[in-house]
């Protein structure tokens, strides 16, 4: 594709987008929209005669497109949205277009955080009612629409399968054949909603819109754009963090087949090559000599010294109930744990295609911060807004990695110096070492048990605040509410709770979200440490915790019921253990147990995981299992793989064989359960991933008396070759 | 200039004979369902097959590819055992990001074609190879054994 950017506006950039379209043949069909006349207040989407809102296009053959404020990362939103819409506005599932909106945080601002972005597990708990009001809007104005045609009581009419059908009289109107009368209407404020009863598709299980393109080769991720005239790069960032190029010997590059240039910036280098290959070989044939900066000595020991030191200061408080320091008494028990740097490592190395011009910049990427993405390119290019258009794609794998524009920044620094369009991709090395990445965390505990039962918790969390860079209005009072998230929110009936934050930022190293955020590592540390409480009590660890989860019913419905599919309880052979943990985050209960066996090299196999889930209202079933089942195995491979380590300022690890991934030989057997529900929908994205590590490694306990208070799995200590 | 015969048609690229065929077929050929991932062979997301069989096109240099076929994602499903692999793919919704999927399903598919029924240690001698980082490997075992059907 060549589209002529001059005179580009910023409606017509908002015009051109991914378009992902279901084919009669069930085929998604990719390909780009092309620019046509709007309305001023519908930009953002393909323009259809009924165009009712930011999200729904009617046009007079029928075809329903759907713009999806959220982007798709296998998360299963495109399907699960769609769903929702369809069902309100009773139209035929299977023949709904769907396109990615375009950046636009007036029209897809997502609410829980204020600007059009995907992450957090937010998307159906903030998405759920504004979608369902738009379904059922769009179809109270077709039925008016044809109520007025035939000149009857709207209320005499129903919907059905993308038609209005007058009962009485047996007439019918097809949506397409009203779409030039319902434009002229204006949305009811307060349309009536479905009744739960009348759902037919929420709560059934969808096949996902995405996957028939996803498994013939045709779906289009960022890495897949190929703008007509584009040359490739690759790039090297110093590998000290903050530091800058010294000096670049480019002649041993130029002499490489196919290379077209070598771009030289303060902090990084990059070669052009008419494809990847040379431009990899050319990077690689350089010399560049580095100015280390001042972080050349940085060490993960100095991190870990840092907040360990940290964390004998008193933090902002968090939560606060009854007297804790009076609880805690004389004989309390005491307990500390850390967790590591970790990366992302999406299957989708970074990557960002960019087309500067005198007077415009075109990107190609996927990404979960789209007007971010336009802001970054607009600042560095001093364009305007409207004149930097932004292609959104698939996305190969977020996890939180791809809410960051640094490698839209890195990418447009190069096309800067780049005539004609540049897709820039990073290897895989640069992506693990140039990343950024889930904060290690130091948590500090003191508990007290009266008859069994916790008294008295106090738990201090030490960490970088993601948000007080990501979000600052955000941050209040020093607290940073994503690194204490999950740790307020303590479900045990305790009369006294004391939950503070101590920021502590580690030496260079950038950091940012990662799948699961703040309940990932204290969901880990919190149930880690309940296990201890209830080992201490002497009694078994699911009576522990359901005899002081009254406070809590849907949670403990969740762990009557895990507890009953595990089979917690029954004989296992020696150095085999069952571990149980419990959340309530992202506005899902989950209880889970894991069941592990430990081989005396300390090896792990994880045999099987149970969990028991209500996530309120199930949009797609088959989705919610999906998730679990994947983030699951997200979280165990961070449990028993995952650390980055830092040495003389640089990240040691570099490609899968030193940061490896769980890998289907070592895949457990996964069982979901779904508690029905009428509650509203919770977030599934993440819970799966903060389940893992706990359940594990109170089933590492169970199997072997080794209590795990640092990840990842130390194999060392489960062997015995070590003191705990 | 190098001669390449993929998906059953003749291809002639200029490249050098050390280029890997994953930058051939998606930087120079445009076909970009094969995917890169890692660039070291660890990951599976560039997996095709020649002359049947798995390989990794990341550390496969075109200029020792000679006559052998070539087959890619784009074509898997002319084969009757890409065809099954696809469909249990679908059926029993695998699919979550997807940029692993190819290299997932040319795994499989060349699986069935040299064990028709594979018990779960081939299953795992011949899939292990390819990294999902969404995790999606408990559908994708029982998805190759709905392909493979009953023994």
């Amino acid at each position: 594709m060549n589209t002529p950017l001059h005179g580009l506006d910023a409606a017509t950039s908002r015009r051109e987008f991914l378009k992902v379209g279901v084919a009669a043949g069930g085929g998604l069909l990719l390909g780009f929209a092309l620019p046509r006349g709007h309305t001023a207040e519908h930009v953002g989407s393909t323009v259809a005669p009924f165009a009712p809102d930011a999200f729904i296009r009617i046009d007079r053959s029928g075809t329903v497109t759907l713009v999806m404020c959220q982007v798709e990362m296998g998360q299963g939103i495109y399907t699960a949205i769609s769903q929702i819409l369809a069902d309100e506005l009773d139209v035929d599932f299977q023949r709904v277009v769907v396109e990615a909106a375009p950046p636009n945080d007036a029209l897809y601002s997502n609410a829980a955080l204020g600007f059009q972005v995907t992450g957090g597990s937010t998307s159906i708990r903030v998405f759920w009612t504004p979608m369902r009001k738009a379904g059922a809007s769009a179809r109270a104005m077709l039925v008016e629409a044809a109520a007025a045609s035939w000149r009857v009581d709207p209320g005499s009419c129903r919907t059905a399968n993308s038609e209005v059908i007058h009962e009485p009289s047996g007439r019918r109107l097809a949506y397409g054949a009203l779409v030039d009368r319902a434009a002229r209407l204006t949305p009811p404020k307060d349309p009536p909603l479905k009744a739960r009863k009348d759902f037919q598709l929420i709560g059934t299980p969808a096949r996902r819109l995405d996957s028939p393109d996803k498994v013939n080769g045709r779906a289009m991720f960022g890495i897949d754009a190929m703008p007509s005239g584009v040359k490739f790069a690759t790039l090297r960032s110093s590998p000290v963090f903050g530091g800058k190029v010294a000096h670049v010997d480019e002649a041993a590059a130029r002499g490489v087949p196919g290379v077209r240039q070598v771009v030289v910036l303060d902090d990084l280098v990059a070669v052009v090559g008419d494809h990847m290959w040379a431009a990899r070989k050319g990077l690689e044939a350089l010399q560049i000599k580095w100015d280390d900066g001042p972080n050349a000595a940085v060490s993960s020991q100095q991190i870990l010294d840092e907040i360990r030191a940290a964390s004998e200061r008193d933090g902002a408080v968090a939560k606060s109930v009854g007297d804790v320091g009076k609880a805690l008494g004389s004989d309390k028990i005491e307990a500390t744990y850390h967790v590591p740097l970790l990366a992302h490592a999406p299957m989708e190395p970074m990557n960002c295609t960019v087309h500067v011009r005198p007077d415009a910049c075109e990107i190609w990427v996927g990404n979960q911060v789209i007007t971010r993405t336009q802001a970054i390119a607009a600042k560095l290019t001093g364009l305007p807004l409207g004149k930097v258009l932004v292609h959104n794609h698939l996305i190969g794998g977020g996890f939180g990695r791809r809410l960051e524009v640094d490698m839209i920044a890195k990418a447009v620094r190069v096309a800067q110096k780049v005539d004609g369009p540049v897709k820039i991709v990073w290897t895989r090395e640069e992506d693990i070492q140039q990343a950024m990445y889930r904060p290690f965390y130091f948590d500090r505990f003191a508990a007290a048990l009266t008859d069994g039962k916790i008294t008295a918790w106090s738990h201090r969390v030490v960490g970088s605040a993601i948000l007080a860079r990501f979000a600052p209005p955000a941050f209040v009072k020093g607290l940073d509410a994503d690194a204490v998230d999950g740790a307020i929110d303590f479900p045990y009936d305790a009369p006294n709770i004391h939950v503070e934050y101590v920021r502590q930022e580690p030496p260079a190293v950038p950091t940012c979200f990662w799948r699961g955020v703040g309940p990932t590592h204290n969901i880990f540390v919190i149930e880690s440490f309940v296990d201890e409480l209830a080992h201490k009590a002497g009694k078994d660890p699911v009576q522990f915790r359901l005899d002081q989860l009254q406070g809590a019913p849907r949670l403990r419905a969740c762990l009557e019921l895990v507890a009953k599919k595990a089979g917690w309880g029954q004989p296992l052979p020696a150095r085999v253990g069952r571990g149980v943990a419990v959340q309530s985050v992202f506005g899902s209960h989950l209880a889970t147990i894991a069941e592990a066996e430990v081989d005396q090299y300390g090896d792990v196999k994880v045999r099987r995981v149970v969990c028991a889930v209500d996530c309120g209202i199930a949009v797609n079933p088959n989705t919610i299992a999906a998730q679990i089942e994947g983030g699951l195995i997200f979280g165990l491979t961070a449990a028993l793989h995952s650390q980055i380590t830092i040495a003389k300022g640089r990240v040691q690890q570099s490609n899968f064989n030193d940061y490896r991934m769980m890998r289907i030989n070592e895949a457990p057997s996964i069982e979901v359960h779904l508690i029905p529900s009428e509650e509203a929908p919770g977030g599934i994205g993440e819970p799966g991933t903060v389940a893992a590590a706990p359940s594990l490694a109170n089933a590492l306990f169970a199997a072997t008396g080794v209590r795990l208070r640092q990840l990842p799995v130390d194999r060392e200590l489960l062997a015995g070759k070590k003191p705990a | 200039m190098i001669n390449l015969r993929i998906n059953g048609q003749q291809h002639s690229v200029d490249a050098t004979d050390d280029t890997p065929l994953l930058w051939v077929l998606r930087d120079l050929l445009g076909m970009t369902g094969t995917k890169f991932g890692c660039g070291i062979g660890q990951c599976g997301a560039c997996t095709v097959h020649l002359d049947g069989s798995a390989v990794r096109s990341c550390l496969l240099p075109v200029g020792s590819i000679h006559d052998r076929a070539i087959t890619t994602i784009e074509a898997i499903g002319d084969t009757p055992e890409g065809a099954k692999v696809q469909k249990a793919w679908l059926d029993l919704e695998v699919v979550q990001c997807g940029y692993c999927q190819s290299g997932q399903i040319m795994a499989a598919a060349a699986l069935l074609k040299s064990a028709p029924h594979p018990e779960d240690a081939d299953i795992d001698a011949a899939m292990a190879g390819n990294i999902c980082r969404c995790g999606t490997y408990v559908r994708i075992r029982a998805a190759i054994k709905q392909a493979a059907g009953p023994a």
